[in-house]
Order: C-alpha cells, then structure tokens, then sequence
C-alpha cells in the first residue's frame, strides 16, 4: 500500500511534551520543526531532542519527517548531520527556490550517508515551496531528485511574497496550488496543502480541505491534533466510491482469472485509470477502516 | 347526651397518649397576620455567638459543615473562628469536603480547637500540612456515599450541624436556589447537607438571603432545623460557581473523551433508557459531548444522567437526550438554573444518591459512569486521594459510590500527566478498588479488567484499541521512567475507609526534602 499523507501533523521541535505524544492522534505523518517554531537560542536543544525522542520513542508506522533549518546555514548542516543519522525521517527542505537548492541539500545528505554507512540515497526529502519564485520552478524543483517524495506549498511566507494575504476562499493560493500540483503529478510525487492557521475554525477547515482534495493533493499539513480528524472525514471514500472500487477491482481479478484482456464492468470498459483510482480510493478507505484488509485483497 | 368524663371510654388505659380531656379556655388562637407572624415567632436568632450557645455546643463535640460552596465557601472557617473565640477545644470537624479555601483551619488545629477530621477531600495548604503530620489523630477520609451512610448509621454521629444556605426562611426551610428570586448566590443543589441536617442533634443555617416563609422548593426542612443566623456573606460568587462550564480544547482530553464515547457505545449499555454519570474533569466533561452525537445518530435518549450535574448535562436534557436529572451537587451556574427551570431536574441527597444503607441507592441504578483518576494500578486500582509525592490533594467524592454502583464504570486518564506516569505497577493511595472498575481509557490504548470477559469481548468486536494494563504500564514507564517509592514515614495522617466504613487503605506522613 502506497504512504498515504492526508494529514502531516507539525509539532515543534523544541516541545518534549508534544513530541512525546504526537504519535497518539491519527496523522499519516509527523513533522518535527527545527526551523521557524524554534527560537534561535533553542536550535541546538530542538535538534538534541528530536533527536533522543526518534531514537527512544516507538512511532510506530508513522512517516516520520524534519524540518530542517536552511542547508546553507551551519544550523541547517547540523541537522542534516543529526537527522540523517537516524535513518529514520524524511528531511524537509524549507524555503526551497530552486532545484539548485535540493541539489545542494542532496549533496550534504549524500556525504553524510557515505561518512555513516548508510546506505547511499536510502535517505528521503521533501521541498517546501514557499515564494514566488519557487512556485515558478516548482517543476524543476519537483523533478531534481530521486529522494524527493513530494512537494509541499508554505501559504504564510507565500502570501506575503506576493504582498497579499490569506483569505477564506484562498482565491490568492489557486495558482500556486495548481502549479505544484502539476509539478508533482507530472514527476509522480505527493503534493501536500499548506497548513489551516485557524484552529477553532473547523468549518473553514474543512471548506478548504475539501479544495485541495477536489484539485488533487494528497493532504495538507496540520497545526494542532484536532485538525486530523476533519481532514481525514473528507479524505474518506464514500460508501458508495468504495463499492465501486470493490466491483472493479473484482472485476480485474475475474478477467486475470479467465485470461481475458479486456476487463469490463456492467458494460463498461475498465482501462488503467480507472484501476488506479479505484485502488486509491481502497487505500483511503482501508486506512481508516472502512474496509477490512481480507475484503479489498480479494 | 351524658357530660364527656374520661372514665367513661373503655380500655382508656391501654391507650396511653390519653390523659385529660379538651379544656377550650386554654385554647389561645394567634390572630395576627403571616407576616406579623414569621417577624417575631420564628427561630431566627441574632448571632452565630448566640446560636453555638443556644445549640449546647461542648469541647470534644462533632461539628458538620458541607461543601456547596466550593472553593468560595466562608462558613466553614466564619464558625471555627468563632468557636476559637468561645473558647472551644479539641472538636471534630466532619465536612462533606474541604478544600483550599480552609487553609485558615491550620491555625485551629495548632491551638488545639479542632482534634479530628473526617471528610471527603483535602486540598491545598491544609492537606500539605495534614500530609506533614500537622494532626495528632488521622483524618478519615470517606465517599459521598460511605459519609450518608456513617451518619445515618449513627457512626459518625453529629452534634451540631452549620450549614451555609443562599436561600432560608425563618423557619429553617433552606434552599441553595430560589425560584422568586434572581438576587444572591446560587450554589444549586445542597444534597450533601441534607443527611447533616436530618441526623444532627442540634442544626444552624447561616444564610445571607432571609426569605418569606415558606422557601420552596426546599432541600433542608424546617423540621430538621433549630436555629437560623443571618450573616452578611455566606461566600464569594466566584468560588461557589465557576461560571459556564467550557469545552476542553485539549486535544489529548478530546481524544480521551472521544474513545470513552466509543467505549460506552461499544458496552452493550448504550440502549434507549439507559442511565449514566459524568464527572466535571475536562475529558469527562468532553465525554458527554460525543456521547450526544451518538445519541442523536442512533435515536437514542438516557432515562435519567446523575450527580454532580454540569451545563453539558443541562444541554442533553434540554435537547429531550436525558429525560430526567439527579442533581447531588450543580457544578455551574447552568445546572443551577436549570434547578430552577425544569420540572425533572431534581435534587436528591447524599443518601438518596450514593449511600450503600439504602437499597435503591441512585449509583446503583447506573448503566455507565466516567470517572477520572490520579493514578491507576495494574490491578485497576484508582486513586483519586493523593499525588505522585504522597501528598493529600484531592477527595473521595463519588467514586467509589459509582464505581461499585454502575454496571461499567470506565476510568479516564492521560497515560502520563506532565512527566508523572497515572499508569503505576500500584497506586499511592487505594482508594476505588479495582474489582469494581471495569475499563480505563487513556490516550495510548483501552484496558479492560480482565475479570469483564463480556466487555472485552464486546470492544474488540466495535475494533477499539485493546491492550492490557500491565502494556499501558510498561509503555508508560518506557517514556517516563520508573518512579521512585515515595518517602513516607510511619505516622498515619489519614484513614481512607470504604464505603461501608471498613479501612481500605492508611496515608502515611511525607518526609520532607531535605
């Protein structure tokens, strides 16, 4: 089953408490913030603790994710020392502009690999793009490494780049969401929704989750535990979606079974995308156990 | 027709309470109006000076007061000043609870006025000192329940009761709300005041609110009162009632309530008419909230919620969700109007609620109870009486009056508060015993009492998130570390009884850091 990332839940870096607990309420993924949530006098403490809790706490099978300072900065190589070490999480890149900038990224996490013993481009990235100019090379971004997982849109620093801010309807967000939308289906990688500021907002919430799933994000970055559940409401299939999913997927079996080439389902032709989302749709719905495993294996 | 003589009815020796016959000149009719009447006939006297006196209050004697007024309560050390001022010594002081408000008692403890105390709770700068060995003889500590059940019993006999009303006409006939009046404090229910009020030799009623005869409804009878004092402030507003009682917004608290919810649902109890007790702590409070939803989706409503009675329970009467209301004690302002307002929003006592001598009791008609602790053993063993470092911070209450009355008492807790695991291989303090709590809800996992087979089963079947205490423990321990034995030395400083009085567990002095 593909890494579902419907919810990444940030948790800063510098929060024993929060970081002890994060695993507890239901993300798909945890970040661990090293760079804005941090004050700079607390950057080494954060990175000491993040790191002792990756290597003390079960997390079980959470996607396990840093946000790391800029690898420009000797900060920022400081946590891709630690953090690579653990062999246990996706860096994420701030701030990225360029594909230049995960290169640059690429190649401090390469040579700490080599210096360690781990083995060479086991390590993960993700970039989050979070100007203008980023959005613009969203597809350069998007394509420049074989460790990237996905590409993730930062809307605070975005909007003020554009000299403009965030509004209920996120009419200022639609191009960038759609350009590294694109971007990440183009070079097949997950494209993940800027986070929610408003967390008593839940109706706002969920009227812009239902947005960025409509135009095709895998998820959105989360700032509080309760924001995960309503997220994950409309990240799920209904039960009419998972039925139909449940027939096509028969359906393939039925004609693998008979030899046939051509699959159809009550006189409709089953091509390729209509596997593939109907696989997705199984996915989704498995993870919150709307489906039991046996069921969508069958 | 012969002249009336008493020699003349048969048998007239047999009946006994017959001794003379009608004399109509000794007939004196008070022909004055009510109000001429309740001004100078009435059992109003002008001071508590005068009251103590009047009630034949002597040293060595037991006092009772209840805690309705919380955290804003004045009564309780208003007469223990004056008793010290009289001169007094070596009392017992039985309070349904005390709390941090009481720290004054310190002082009357250490001049010898007060000897003993038997309560609910302790808390605050009382119950460090109590903790450090502030008392002679150990405090008794007892439930709502096992208290009702001592003075009904007549072992914990009461000798004269102060009870602080809002509401009090001059015959006694006391109420902690009234329905004529918008003015004063309200602190809703009295119900731990009424076993006090009926079983003591002597009662007085402070009130700051004299009202016109007769104060009704009535949680205390005139029958059951001596004298009545008028004092200028009974409390402060602000501790009596905590105002509307808010939401958690804790994510930790919500997750918490939110699989106790699935819990309940999930326990084969969740049927139309079903009975149920929720506490005032956060997750408990939340509880209540997804509990409503459930109810609303399967069409399902509770024949009756009980106890301490916050506004979240209000809301589900309001929304026809629970159909009537047990109210031993109102929380928040909106339980206290709804006192008020709704016709099946009743106060009962402490007996009538929880006490073990009454067959009917209310908790044992409870289909589910939500309780929080302080610290769980892996023998579901809670305490809810002292903290991590052995010292006294919090009250018996209801627990294990509910625990032992509901059919599934679940207990909510976060695995670990601050850095301090509530999942322990044994508890500081027993004070619930396990055999009667069924489930525990944290936010890392269910455990259930393996003795409720039925409710493992059950859970497992809705796909709840089973584990095994001794897990929760272990997970708690690897995050937290091992805690070490508290330091205790050998004084006894409390005697925590079970509801039927008999000695489930003694707390023992904290030795001080040195």
């Amino acid at each position: 089953m593909k890494q579902l990332r419907r919810t990444m839940l940030y948790v800063p870096g510098n929060n024993p408490g929060m970081i002890r607990d994060a695993y507890i309420y239901g993300s798909d993924s945890i970040m661990f913030d090293l760079e804005d949530s941090v004050s700079v006098d607390q950057k080494d403490s954060a990175r000491f603790l993040v790191y002792e809790a990756l290597h003390t706490i079960d997390y079980g099978n959470k996607e396990m994710v840093v946000r790391i300072n800029a690898p420009d900065t000797k900060t920022g190589i400081d946590d891709l020392e630690a953090m690579v070490r653990t062999r246990k999480v996706v860096i994420r890149l701030p701030k990225t502009e360029t594909a230049e900038d995960v290169l640059e990224c690429e190649k401090q996490i390469e040579r700490i690999e080599r210096e360690n013993g781990i083995p060479a481009g086991s390590t993960r990235m993700m970039a989050a793009i979070e100007s203008a100019r980023g959005v613009l090379n969203a597809e350069k971004i998007a394509f420049s490494s074989k460790r990237l997982t996905g590409i993730a849109l930062g809307a605070e620093d975005f909007v003020t780049d554009l000299k403009t801010n965030r509004s209920p309807e996120g009419i200022e967000l639609l191009f960038a969401r759609s350009m590294i939308l694109l971007a990440a289906r183009a070079a097949g990688i997950d494209a993940i929704d800027t986070v929610y500021s408003d967390v008593n907002n839940e109706e706002g919430l969920r009227k812009e989750t239902q947005i960025i799933k409509q135009l095709g994000f895998d998820g959105k970055s989360v700032i509080n535990p309760r924001q995960i559940k309503p997220v994950c409401e409309i990240y799920t299939p209904t039960e009419k979606e998972i039925k139909k999913s449940l027939a096509v997927m028969e359906a393939i079996e039925e004609a693998h079974h008979k030899g046939s080439g051509v699959i159809a389902l009550n006189g409709k032709m089953i091509d390729k995308p209509i596997v593939e989302r109907a696989q997705h749709v199984l996915d989704l719905a498995r993870a919150v156990g709307a489906i039991d495993k046996e069921e969508s294996d069958k | 027709m012969s002249r009336l003589e008493l020699n003349g009815i048969p048998h007239l020796e047999e009946i006994g309470s017959i001794d003379r016959l009608f004399d109509a000149e000794k007939v004196e009719k008070d022909y004055r109006s009510l109000a001429e009447r309740q001004a100078s006939d009435n059992k109003i006297v002008p001071s508590l000076e005068e009251a103590v006196r009047l009630s034949g209050l002597k040293d060595g004697m037991t006092i009772s007061f209840h805690h309705h007024f919380r955290n804003g309560d004045y009564i309780v050390n208003m007469v223990l000043d004056k008793l010290a001022e009289m001169g007094f010594h070596d009392l017992t002081l039985a309070a349904s609870s005390l709390t941090t408000v009481h720290e004054p008692l310190i002082r009357h403890i250490k001049n010898g006025v007060i000897r003993r105390i038997e309560t609910s709770g302790l808390r605050g700068p009382l119950a460090e000192e109590v903790s450090r060995g502030l008392m002679e003889v150990p405090v008794v500590f007892r439930s709502h329940g096992g208290r009702a059940y001592a003075i009904e019993s007549g072992k914990l006999k009461i000798d004269v009761a102060f009870l602080g009303a809002p509401f009090c006409d001059p015959y006694g006939n006391a109420n902690g709300y009234s329905p004529d009046s918008g003015e004063g404090i309200s602190c809703g229910s009295m119900g731990y005041a009424v076993p006090d009020a009926r079983y003591a030799d002597k009662v007085v009623i402070l009130t700051d609110h004299i009202v016109p005869y007769p104060n009704m409804p009535f949680a205390i009878p005139e029958s059951d009162v001596d004298y009545v004092v008028k004092v200028d402030q009974i409390g402060d507003p602000e501790g009596i009632m905590s105002g509307a009682t808010r939401f958690t917004k804790n994510p930790k608290e919500l997750l918490i309530a939110e699989t106790a919810a699935n819990v309940i649902e999930a326990s084969g109890r969740f049927e139309d008419g079903f009975s149920m007790q929720m506490g005032s702590g956060g997750a408990s409070l939340a509880t209540a909230r997804f509990l409503r939803e459930k109810m609303l989706n399967r069409k399902i409503t509770a024949g009756f919620a009980l106890g301490g009675i916050t506004g979240s329970v209000v809301d589900l009467y309001s929304e026809g969700l629970v159909k009537k209301i047990l109210d031993v004690q109102s929380f928040d302002l909106k339980a206290a109007q709804s006192l008020k307002d709704n016709r099946f929003h009743q106060q009962i006592s402490a007996s009538y609620y929880a006490s073990p001598g009454n067959e009917g009791t209310a908790v044992n008609q409870l289909d589910v109870v939500v309780l929080s602790a302080l610290e769980i053993d892996v023998n579901f063993n809670v305490n809810v009486l002292t903290g991590s470092d052995g010292v006294i911070r919090g009250a018996v209450g209801g627990h294990q009056d509910t625990a032992f009355g509901a059919s599934v008492s679940i207990i909510v807790a976060p695995l670990i508060r601050g850095r301090i695991p509530c999942v322990v291989e044994k508890v500081n303090t027993v004070v619930t015993p396990g055999k009667t709590v069924d489930v525990l809800v944290t936010d890392q996992g269910v455990a259930v009492n393996p003795i409720r087979r039925d409710l493992i089963e059950r859970l497992r079947k809705a796909g709840l998130p089973l584990c095994t205490v001794e897990e929760l423990k272990d997970r708690a321990e690897r995050l937290a570390g091992k805690p070490d034995p508290v330091p205790y030395l050998d004084k006894a400083v409390g005697i925590v009884t079970y509801r039927d009085g008999s000695v489930i567990d003694v707390i023992r002095q904290v030795r001080d850091e040195e």
